[in-house]
């Protein structure tokens, strides 16, 4: 069993599967429509100067997401 | 306030409607993308117009129309706002779906980025679903190529049951064929069967179930199929839409609602799972697709982008090096205005000689004379010759930010402040926008999706200075920081605007920390921000662009108001009441409030009587000035000093004034636009209270400190 872990642990530099979305309502649909369903690969590309948002690449698209949204997002780490 | 996000929307919507304004021949054809996939490219290309477009989402937040013709039919585009799905996040999406639901467009063209297909393709998707008079306009497809990127067009026609063209819209290729295929399109034609998905059993059941009782509700307006799936999903905000729209209420069919019951017991789903299950399907029938038509050579997040990105938004360098840009965008337009200014002056100064002795000639009586030479025409010189230059140069320069996708990680690398103050991420976008216009910031906050967060980037937009307010800034700066400028010296001056920048955002983070824990609590919502591949530049657009675009405008309307505004500051000055002029009692009426701010009643009273337009306050200052004593010659800055100076402008005097330009009352285009966009009077009221206070307050302190400390 790989490790699974919120997204916004995941280090930056490190590539990650999808497992599960907690977000609920609005916010959920937003992540489907970036494509965020299970087992999309999401890398995770640098973190803003300030700490906070985090900047991911998902299916080709660069999106940076505060880590309250990347929380709700459990992924596996992917080798 | 009164006013719900929905209601916003179909405000919105029926003003599109209403201005469009076409004949039955006509042919409406609708643009649908993603942000930033280049649609308003597009839409300037097809129609000819000149919309402003940027590389950063959000750009298009309300719909433009243009036209063209081709083989001679009448084709009137609507340039939509970018919408990721039909399932509307803010008031911009939702009249992207209203239009594409209800608009009737006659073909709905859907631009997808080449560079990014695979996202973009489930807006395309849902709109499939929707309708069968598409076309996928696969747009930047010069840009894949570089990227390695290889996209089969044929295959993805094929698969998608619909046409789709290439193209590059930015220098025009492939618009023939899109065209061309709009035109089939439109025409009957071709007729083209889209592909649909087949979902799993138990939704394929479900929609089974439901179809009957919406098609005996809705008879066959909208396809009943999809329909059933938006009931499934539960999207509640469509059908009020319905309702709005086409006056059917579907929330009080008893039989779908029971149905809907029903079935959702039997299945043991709820609207997420619904909707989980939906997106699912098409993501992996994408995938499918995308396996087959899009050949990767290369990472598509290249890694020129990603470097770049490495730098300008490292932990280490990414703030400095935002500061270094705009610090030496201050310079090199502080550096550069000097001397095309006082060419302008000289100019100017030898077209009056001229302009006077025909007027003389002409026997024109000296009143009159006055209005037109010393009023009207020494204002209308002086907002050309003071604003012109900062502005031919500043305005290309940050165009080409804009262009370059520099914007977006601005938002970036700021969005943790914002966040601090409880308020929205894209707020940083839209404070970026009033670094060009403080009314085109207002309206851009329509992106922000959460009534109270947009509330706050409205009401603090105007801490930004704009386009109007910059010259002015830099004029001073120069005038009294850095004249007679070695090199050393202009670096002082861009760096005292600079630092007028960073306080103007502190400012607008600290009012929206207040807001939003007074008058509009709350805790920020959700929100991702897309950063957009760095796109090359043109340019000769560039300058075309900000020169006509932007400085051509900004100039031709501060000389609308500059002219009567010359005049009423002529004959206020030459209107005798008692011993004194009209402008010396309005301005001593001022003057004491004005001086305990550090101010004088003449700088005030320009201000007030700028109103309409801030970049008229620098000229109308120099003409109340001039208009008391005997006139000056005013060949360069240096005299224009020293008319300051002799005025009793010390340095404190300019610091007080361009913090002043920082903080006042926004411009009246600004303050109606609020107005329009709130239709609230209060919350207009109170964006015209809080920088004035904070501007009153800021100078009152400084002024006092200083004295009381006796700097000066």
């Amino acid at each position: 069993m790989a490790q699974t872990l919120p997204l916004h642990l995941l280090k930056p530099g490190s590539l990650a599967r999808v497992k599960e979305l907690k977000a609920k309502g609005n916010l959920r649909k937003r992540m489907l429509d970036l494509g965020l369903i299970k087992n999309t690969i999401v890398e995770s590309l640098r973190r803003s100067p300030s700490g906070d948002p985090t900047a991911y690449q998902i299916r080709g698209a660069v999106i940076a997401l505060r880590s309250e949204e990347a929380s709700k997002i459990i992924v596996e780490l992917v080798k | 306030m009164g006013l719900t996000q929905q209601s916003m929307g179909f405000y919105f919507l029926k003003e599109i409607l209403k201005e469009k304004a076409v004949s039955s021949e006509d042919i409406i054809i609708a643009l649908a993308g993603n942000p930033n996939t280049g649609k308003s490219t597009l839409f300037n290309r097809l129609s000819g117009l000149n919309q402003h477009t940027g590389n950063w989402p959000g750009k298009t937040v309300s719909s433009a129309q243009g036209v063209f013709y081709h083989k001679e039919k009448k084709f009137v585009v609507v340039d939509l706002p970018g919408t990721y799905s039909l399932f509307p996040n803010s008031v911009e999406e939702e009249v992207a779906r209203d239009f594409i639901c209800f608009g009737s467009p006659k073909v709905i063209v859907v631009v997808v980025d080449a560079t990014c297909l695979e996202r973009n393709l489930n807006l395309a998707m849902q709109i499939l679903e929707l309708c069968n008079n598409v076309v996928i306009c696969v747009n930047l497809i010069d840009e894949a190529e570089r990227k390695g990127i290889k996209i089969d067009l044929a295959a993805l026609s094929r698969h998608l049951g619909v046409p789709v063209v290439g193209t590059n819209a930015r220098d025009g290729v492939g618009l023939d064929e899109l065209k061309d295929a709009v035109y089939q399109i439109a025409m009957g034609n071709m007729i083209s069967i889209p592909y649909k998905i087949t979902y799993d059993d138990e939704i394929e059941e479900a929609i089974r179930i439901l179809q009957p009782s919406i098609e005996k509700f809705i008879n066959c307006v909208i396809d009943s199929r999809w329909i059933a799936l938006r009931a499934l999903e539960g999207d509640y905000n469509l059908f009020s839409a319905f309702k709005y729209f086409l006056n059917y209420d579907l929330t009080i069919s008893e039989e779908l609602q029971q149905n809907l019951i029903k079935i959702k017991k039997q299945f043991n789903l709820s609207d997420d799972i619904c909707r989980d299950k939906i997106v699912e399907n098409i993501l992996k029938e994408i995938e499918k697709i995308s396996s087959k038509v899009i050949t990767y050579n290369l990472n598509p997040y290249s890694m020129l982008d990603r470097k770049i990105d490495d730098i300008v938004t490292s932990k280490l360098f990414g703030i400095p090096i935002m500061i270094i840009f705009l610090a030496f965008i201050f310079w090199l337009t502080i550096k550069g205005a000097n001397i095309p200014s006082e060419i302008l002056a000289s100019a100017f100064d030898y077209l009056e000689q001229h302009l006077s002795k025909l007027l003389i000639f002409f026997g024109v009586p000296s009143w009159l004379y006055g209005i037109l030479i010393h009023g009207v025409y020494r204002t209308l010189a002086w907002v050309v010759s003071v604003m012109l230059p900062p502005m031919a140069i500043f305005f290309p320069l940050f165009t080409l930010l804009e262009d370059l996708g520099y914007l977006p990680r601005i938002a970036f690398n700021l969005d943790n402040f914002f966040k601090k103050a409880n308020a929205h991420g894209k707020q940083a976008l839209t404070m970026c926008m009033g670094f060009g216009c403080n009314a085109a910031g207002v309206i851009g906050c329509r992106i922000i999706n959460s009534h109270r967060e947009r509330l706050i980037a409205i009401l603090t937009n105007n801490f930004v200075p704009c386009n109007g307010r910059f010259p002015t800034l830099i004029t001073l700066s120069s005038m009294f920081f850095a004249y007679n400028a070695g090199a050393l010296q202009s670096m002082a001056a861009a760096l005292i605007v600079m630092l007028g920048v960073l306080l103007s955002v502190c400012l607008t983070l600290f009012f929206s920390k207040i807001l939003s824990n007074t008058l509009l609590k709350g805790l920020p919502s959700s929100f991702t921000l897309e950063l957009p591949p760095y796109r090359k530049p043109l340019l000769g657009r560039i300058l075309v662009r900000s020169l006509f675009d932007r400085t051509l405008f900004v100039l031709s309307r501060a000389i609308y108001v500059a002219a009567p505004a010359g005049a009423v500051i002529w004959l206020m000055a030459n209107t005798y009441s008692g011993s004194k002029t009209v402008l010396h009692h309005v301005s001593m009426l001022l003057d004491p409030l004005a001086r305990l701010i550090g101010l004088d009643g003449f700088i005030l009273m320009s201000f007030i009587l700028g109103l309409p337009a801030n970049e008229i306050v620098l000229p109308l200052l120099v003409m109340s000035y001039t208009a008391q004593g005997a006139l000056v010659e005013l060949a360069d800055l240096n005299a224009m000093k020293q008319l300051f100076i002799d005025n009793g402008w010390t340095w404190l005097t300019a610091l007080c004034t361009m913090l002043f330009v920082l903080n006042h009352w926004p411009c009246s285009t600004t303050l109606l636009t609020i107005l329009k966009e709130t239709k609230s009077l209060k919350w207009t009221f109170l964006a015209f209270l809080i920088p004035t206070l904070s501007g009153i307050l800021i100078c009152f302190i400084l002024n006092q400190t200083v004295r009381f400390l006796c700097l000066i």
